[in-house]
């Protein structure tokens, strides 16, 4: 994963709360065996609609999402990060999200910028009122600000995701530096495992 | 010191490192694995030059994509396909076992962990799918992964978590006659709403949850995630040991008594603490349909469309003008006169013997009414051959409903079950997102028992309307 320091763009307003993890990216998307490529069906049940505002001219090219609340709900599905990173969004901004959607995107470096309701629906109104504005996202400092405004709040950060962020560090790497104490939980650990419990063709071994 | 939660038991006895300041490391005793979730993962280790750590705790199966039509059908879908041998190329390449289409073992990955035995109390269990929640019924952590931590796991069988909040769920008193585990969990996620839980590990308790069979439990387990939590765990009571008796992964005779008397202690101490509390009298649950496009939306069978007028919220106020206009629904009109196109009944939610028994007894000496398309997708082969062998098909099929081949089907289309645009469906599913069961589609979500009689009257109804 690539680190993330400051982002920097112009952002869309979604302005719909429960968008689940169907509406990011639809099961025919879940096919596919790649990791790319999913921009294309990003919000695609909505995307034939010209009304849609990512078919907004002016609002092509942006990389940050500001959504309702609930944002990233239901299924597991990563590729709903995959999609909008695809599609080049790098920050949502939303007043909740979804507990694995939050968990998927800090393991790919997608930004998730919690702010109030009020605070989202400001940002709604300045972005609403000015597409062309840049918006600022400062992960090391956890700020998010309109420059050429006074418009700036703080979002809070879970200290590891935020180093992870900033450092971009692989995940199964961290982990590894503890394989000692994996090694030795399972020397202790009684869990059963499966062993002797199927053939090599699936079929469970009788007793 | 305050008692323990069982949550707390299990997660106390999974960590394998709590650095500070950072997430501890959690073992991981189960992973499930299933096709649409994992080729990315098996991709990834590959790059990497990284082993599967514990073949001997993996276990995967095909179910979200397989076709149930006959197996000797070949799948035509190529996307799906690819999909479909990726699972068995790489589970044969990294050593895992692994059910594919047609196997005797195969079916819906939170169907078989249980009914093979693999599922047991105070295990940490994951799987790159949300309703992995299911497992919680055996008093076992298990929670839904996104595909990175299906790696993460894969390599490490551990992972990194944050410990989530707790939450208790109760629900008092003995439940109506006619309510079923399914209403029971509707009722929660109406009272919750879909962030409710968010943050937390529902443990489910009270009269009318330890009333239920295993079925009904990981019924209710299974829909935690639509109410935002990670995870839903009921406690190990007599019918959680007299379920696993017998089972193909679980020891015998004195061994399995032994362990018995370990699965015992995963229970809440009386004196444990959660971090939430909310309490629901089950006198007052009644059957359910839900009229919207999130699981929340729930309104009682007997009742009426709501209005968006009756919501105070601006938010939810436009929410419900949106969910009633791809609904196509009208405010004020009784649920009752809602006709349906389709009737499912599977899922991971209610596809297993005694959802399909419940269905059938309504069923039985009816006919699925004209123009009505009703599918009948039992969870596995195992519930496949059980529902057989007790002459469920039969019953099935007389009365015009489709007998399928085992999977995810319908619930969320990625085979060739699908709803077309506009089509409305009754569905034992959890999920009534848009489009979830088909690009335009109409899913309301309904206990086994209502969707069989919706099938035999072809708008929604209970089973006395049919003289059940």
């Amino acid at each position: 994963m690539k680190p993330v320091r400051v982002i920097e763009g112009r952002a869309v307003p979604l302005e719909r709360s429960d968008v689940d993890t169907d509406q990011i990216i639809p099961s025919d998307w879940l096919k596919r065996v790649e990791r790319t490529g999913f921009g294309r069906g990003l919000f695609s049940e909505w995307r034939d609609d010209p009304g849609f505002i990512l078919n907004d001219q002016r609002y092509v090219g942006a990389n940050i999402l500001v959504a309702g609340p609930r944002f990233g709900t239901g299924s597991s599905r990563e590729h709903a990060v995959w999609a909008l990173m695809d599609y080049g969004f790098a920050a949502i901004v939303a007043p909740s999200f979804g507990d694995i959607f939050r968990n998927n995107s800090s393991k790919q470096g997608l930004v998730i910028v919690h702010l109030a309701q009020e605070d989202v629906d400001e940002l709604t109104r300045i972005v609403k009122e000015d597409s062309t504005r840049l918006v600022l996202i400062d992960v090391d400092q956890m700020v998010v600000e309109v420059p050429e405004t006074d418009w700036q709040r703080s979002f809070a950060l879970d200290p590891l995701i935020r180093e992870r962020l900033l450092n971009g560090w692989d995940d199964i790497g961290l982990t590894m530096r503890r394989e000692a104490s994996i090694t030795a939980y399972e020397a202790r650990s009684d869990a059963p495992t499966l062993e002797g419990v199927f053939d090599d063709a699936g079929h469970v071994v009788a007793h | 010191m305050a008692g323990q939660t069982l949550f707390e038991k299990i997660w106390n006895q999974h960590v394998v490192a709590s650095p500070d300041g950072e997430a501890t490391i959690l073992y991981i005793d189960l992973h499930l694995v299933h096709e649409v979730t994992s080729p990315q993962a098996f991709d990834g280790l590959r790059l990497n030059g990284r082993r599967v750590r514990r073949p001997d705790r993996t276990l995967a199966t095909a179910d979200h994509n397989v076709p149930t039509d006959p197996i000797t059908t070949p799948v035509n879908d190529p996307v799906s396909r690819r999909q479909l041998e990726a699972l068995e190329e790489n589970c044969h390449e990294f050593g895992i076992t692994v059910f594919p289409r047609g196997h005797e073992n195969q079916g819906i990955v939170h169907i078989i962990g249980p009914e093979l035995g693999v599922t047991q109390p105070g295990m940490t269990i994951v799987c790159g799918d949300s309703h992995t929640s299911t497992h919680g019924a055996f008093g076992a952590l298990a929670f839904g992964i996104g595909t990175s931590e299906v790696e993460h796991v894969l390599a490490t069988q551990t992972l990194p978590q944050q410990k989530a909040k707790t939450m208790a769920v109760t629900v008092n008193g003995k439940a109506p006659r006619g309510v079923s585990a399914k209403d029971i969990v509707l009722a929660i996620v109406g009272r919750l709403g879909t962030g409710g839980g968010a943050g937390h590990v529902i443990e489910y308790r009270g009269e009318a949850i330890t009333d239920l069979s295993m079925e009904g439990r990981m019924t209710v387990c299974n829909m935690s995630i639509e109410a935002g939590a990670r995870a839903g765990l009921i406690a190990v009571d007599d019918t959680t040991i007299a379920y696993l008796r017998g089972r193909p992964s679980v020891p015998e005779g004195d061994a399995f008594d032994e362990r018995a008397l370990h699965w015992r202690s995963f229970t809440s101490d009386e004196d444990a603490v959660f971090d939430a509390e909310i309490v629901l009298e089950a006198s007052e649950i009644v059957p359910y349909v839900t009229w919207g496009t999130n699981p929340a939306q729930v309104v009682a069978l007997d009742g009426v469309v709501p209005s968006p007028d009756q919501f105070e919220d601006p938010d939810e106020r436009n929410s419900t003008e949106r969910s009633l206009a791809y609904m196509g629904l009208t405010p004020g009109e009784p649920i009752r006169s809602i006709p349906v196109d389709v009737v499912f009944i599977g899922s991971c939610t209610n596809s297993r013997i005694e959802d399909l028994r419940a269905a059938a007894a309504v069923a039985q000496g009816h006919l699925v009414a004209a123009g009505v398309r009703a599918l009948v997708v039992p969870g596995s082969h195992r519930v496949k051959r059980q529902a057989e062998e007790e002459g469920l098909d039969q019953i099935f099929l007389a009365a015009g409903f489709e007998w399928r081949e085992p999977g995810c089907s319908m619930c969320l289309g990625m085979n060739p079950d699908q709803l077309g645009a506009g089509q409305r469906s009754a569905s034992t599913s959890n999920r009534n997102f848009e489009g979830r069961q088909g690009r335009g589609g109409r899913t309301h979500l309904v206990s086994p028992v209502v969707a069989a009689a919706t099938a035999v009257l072809g708008h929604f109804a209970s089973p006395e309307d049919v003289g059940a």
